[in-house]
């Protein structure tokens, strides 16, 4: 059991485990997921801050003005003065929060000089990616959730990336501003990836724009967050980042296999 | 009571066709007492699927139709009506009149709602099932992609509609025209303030859902394409429609609980409340600001960056007055003489955990922040504290409160205090580690979920069900108390009570006020 509560405070103090029973958010791998982490915690601590110090107040008078201890209730019911500081100073407050926010928000809205493209279609429960920027005929996959219906009926053990593996990831090279187009065929989804901070919905008739630039190789997963139906919960979304190199080869075997389909 | 012309009809008929404030707030009550077990009960079958990783109990399209049910029952079914019932039984008795001021309207606002909740229950058995597109009905989930069974459910919402707009005029009316002489605007008890501001957000807002529901039917069976994008149409627009009802909507759940609490934390702090003025003026504002920040549910749709400022910043804003309330609360108890009876415990309950909501509240209006935070547990946990902790703590903190003058009885203290007990530990097991499994990267309304969020899922099923347990607990202290609870005849109750209600005869006979009272004179009293 203290085991179990140091793991917990660990888990709290080193945000960068994705480890069993993580209890925050993670900054991620990219600089906007580190802005967003940054700006979260901010918030959070405010917040922290003016609870203790608002709920300290009224812990005090639970103990202190009890009637049981034959407080006497005194019958004050006004002052302008308190009203106005407590109007004033939390609006303070609050831009001082909006300052950040802005920042980051601008940083996630700067969608321009992409190096790469690639649009993403939700369908009812898989994710099509195309890469859109190459000349000639774009390179496009559907990715599908990759564990067996006998692990989710139970009938089988439960593999370590349970409900958050595909048959076919999308490959990302790192270092890259990518920019992903964001549409859907059928009903709105929506495409998260939290270790690289990108969530846009997906939704019919319009293509909704978002980037991202990935520093470090890995793997990076993620589900659909908008409902979408019956098997919501399956349509994960996986990322693997690997360097410029290794995506270009990636992208010649693509390419190539397409030109084998279609001259075969 | 002697007088036999006044009395109560006998039978079924008192029920059925009663015009009386009192009969209609009881079955207002009881009926969202029973939505609420029924909601609750969608909550369980949740919780139970999710208690561990994989599909065990029911399938992923069934589950989708407890979540939608569960959400749309719990707001329609029981947390409006409910305060609803509470404004029957109270805005006559607190501003000197005899009744509501339109009778026979107030009973048609009642008894078009059981068939409403029952046409819904009835998808169920129908053959495609529930909706199961969630309670915020994203076309076109819930237009193209929906089972037959939508129809039925837009016809409800309609049905709940008409009830809700019915129930608002009639209280405004009351309000404006049928208050005791003396009884100035700024005298009315807050309960009755926040139930005026309520009421006016709810004929804004009601027809604005009514026309999206409306534009979902035309969608479905007239060919029209308000919706699709295949036809030209737009499914963001639903979502604009919707959160213009649906963001006033989730004041009008909190707003009568704000009245409530100003009502309770000033009696077992013997103590007038702080800052009445400013709190009706906080009132207004937040019902002013909640229509221009409907947007805030939609941060990830795609807006321009204007807008997503816009709309940030507005939602920022409304910490401010929601601030000034806690502060006047917390300033009403400070050197009073608090005492901490069933109804006090559940005030203090809703102060803490709707902080504690708002703060996430305060964390979710951060755009960029939201990107992370949208449509995971994080959402939920926030959305629980301030409907569950807010809005039902108050209630149950209501029914205790006034239950005595009702009835003439007084619950069980201890069972009361051991309600709230379990309940404040059963609702923190359940809704605080949703926060963690959010963050941690879960998104709502899955039926099955990644192995790393097994831990935190079991403890909130395992809190659930403690919770859920407990409001049987309150079923039976009621019934109890109703039946056979120890007699009351002090028209005060509690020592620390104000208000005109006080000052008729315990319990509230059939019939109050057909002479209007004198109202006291201080300014500022509750």
């Amino acid at each position: 059991m203290r085991k179990r509560v140091a793991g917990l405070i660990l888990a709290f103090l080193s945000p960068m485990s994705v480890a069993q029973n993580q209890v925050n958010m993670s900054p991620g791998v990219t600089e906007i997921g580190a802005d967003i982490f940054e700006l979260h915690m901010l918030i959070m601590w405010i917040c922290v801050v003016i609870g203790i110090a608002v709920f300290a107040v009224m812990f005090y008078s639970i103990y202190a003005h009890r009637k049981s201890k034959g407080h006497q209730a005194a019958q004050f019911h006004e002052s302008t003065k308190v009203e106005v500081a407590w109007t004033v100073v939390p609006f303070l407050i609050l831009i001082a929060m909006a300052v950040p926010a802005t920042s980051t928000l601008l940083e996630v809205y700067d969608n321009d000089e992409a190096e790469l493209d690639i649009l993403i279609t939700g369908y009812q429960w898989k994710w099509k990616y195309e890469y859109l920027d190459e000349s000639g005929e774009p390179v496009a996959f559907f990715s599908n959730l990759a564990t067996p219906q006998e692990e989710i009926y139970n009938t089988d053990q439960k593999g370590d990336n349970y409900l958050l593996e595909v048959d076919e990831p999308l490959v990302l090279p790192t270092n890259t501003k990518v920019r992903f187009l964001v549409t859907a065929n059928d009903v709105i989804h929506s495409w998260w990836v939290p270790e690289i901070a990108v969530k846009r919905d997906a939704i019919p008739g319009f293509i909704n724009e978002a980037w991202t630039r990935v520093p470090e190789e890995g793997i990076y997963r993620g589900q659909c967050t908008e409902l979408c139906g019956a098997y919501h919960g399956f349509m994960p979304v996986e990322v693997h980042a690997v360097s410029r190199p290794e995506f270009d080869a990636w992208m010649a075997a693509k390419r190539g296999d397409l030109t084998g389909m279609t001259n075969g | 009571m002697g007088d036999h012309h006044h009395g109560p009809a006998q039978g079924i008929s008192r029920w059925l066709f009663t015009t009386n404030h009192k009969d209609i707030g009881t079955m207002y009550l009881w009926f969202s007492f029973a939505m609420f077990l029924l909601g609750g009960f969608f909550a369980m079958v949740i919780r139970a699927e999710l208690f561990q990783p994989g599909m065990q109990l029911v399938e992923p399209g069934f589950f989708n139709q407890m979540t939608t049910l569960h959400g749309l029952v719990m707001v329609f079914g029981a947390i409006m009506p409910s305060f609803v019932g509470l404004a029957n039984w109270l805005i006559p008795m607190m501003i000197g009149a005899p009744d509501m001021a339109l009778p026979r309207m107030n009973n048609w606002s009642f008894w078009i709602l059981p068939p409403a909740f029952l046409m819904l229950a009835s998808t169920l058995f129908m053959e495609g099932g529930a909706p199961a597109f969630g309670w915020t009905f994203y076309a076109p989930l819930s237009t193209t992609y929906a089972a037959p069974s939508v129809t039925f459910f837009i016809f409800a919402i309609h049905v709940l509609g008409v009830s809700s707009i019915m129930g608002s005029i009639n209280i405004i009316a009351t309000v404006m025209n049928m208050r005791a002489p003396g009884m100035t605007y700024m005298k009315m008890p807050l309960f009755v303030w926040t139930w005026l501001i309520t009421a006016f957000l709810l004929v804004a807002v009601m027809p604005v859902l009514a026309g999206a529901v409306t534009m979902m039917l035309m969608d479905i069976h007239f060919g029209t394409s308000f919706f699709s994008a295949a036809g030209g149409g737009d499914p963001v627009l639903f979502q604009h429609i919707f959160w213009f009802f649906g963001h006033p909507e989730v004041y009008i759940i909190i707003l009568p609980a704000f009245g409530v609490v100003s009502q309770i934390i000033p009696a077992f702090s013997r103590k007038p409340l702080f800052g009445y003025a400013s709190m009706v003026y906080a009132t207004a504002s937040i019902a002013f600001l909640s229509f221009v920040v409907w947007a805030h549910h939609m941060y990830t749709v795609g807006m321009p960056i204007a807008g997503e400022l816009f709309f940030m910043y507005a939602t920022m804003l409304i910490a401010v007055p929601t601030g000034v309330k806690v502060f006047n609360w917390i300033s009403t108890m400070w050197r009073g003489a608090l005492s901490f009876e069933t109804p006090m415990l559940f005030c203090i309950g809703f102060l803490i955990l709707f902080t504690l909501g708002g703060f996430t509240g305060l964390m979710l209006s951060i755009a960029p922040a939201d990107f992370q935070y949208h449509d995971t547990y994080f959402v939920v946990a926030h959305f629980h504290y301030v409907m569950v902790a807010g809005a039902v703590f108050s209630m149950t903190a209501a029914i205790y409160y006034w239950l005595p003058k009702w009835c003439g009885r007084m619950y069980n203290e201890t069972m009361g205090k051991t309600h709230f007990w379990i309940s404040f530990i059963g609702f923190n097991i359940t809704f605080f580690p949703q926060h963690f499994v959010g963050l941690a990267g879960m998104p709502r309304r899955i039926p099955d979920y990644a192995l790393q969020f097994a831990d935190f899922n079991m403890m909130s099923s395992i809190g659930a069900f403690i919770y859920g347990a407990s409001q049987l607990l309150f079923l039976y202290n009621v019934v109890a108390t109703i039946v056979a609870g120890k007699s009351v005849s002090d028209e005060k109750v509690w020592d620390g009570a104000e208000g005109l209600e006080w000052t008729v005869p315990t319990p509230a006979p059939y019939h109050t006020f057909e002479e209007p009272p004198l109202v006291p004179k201080p300014v500022g009293t509750i």
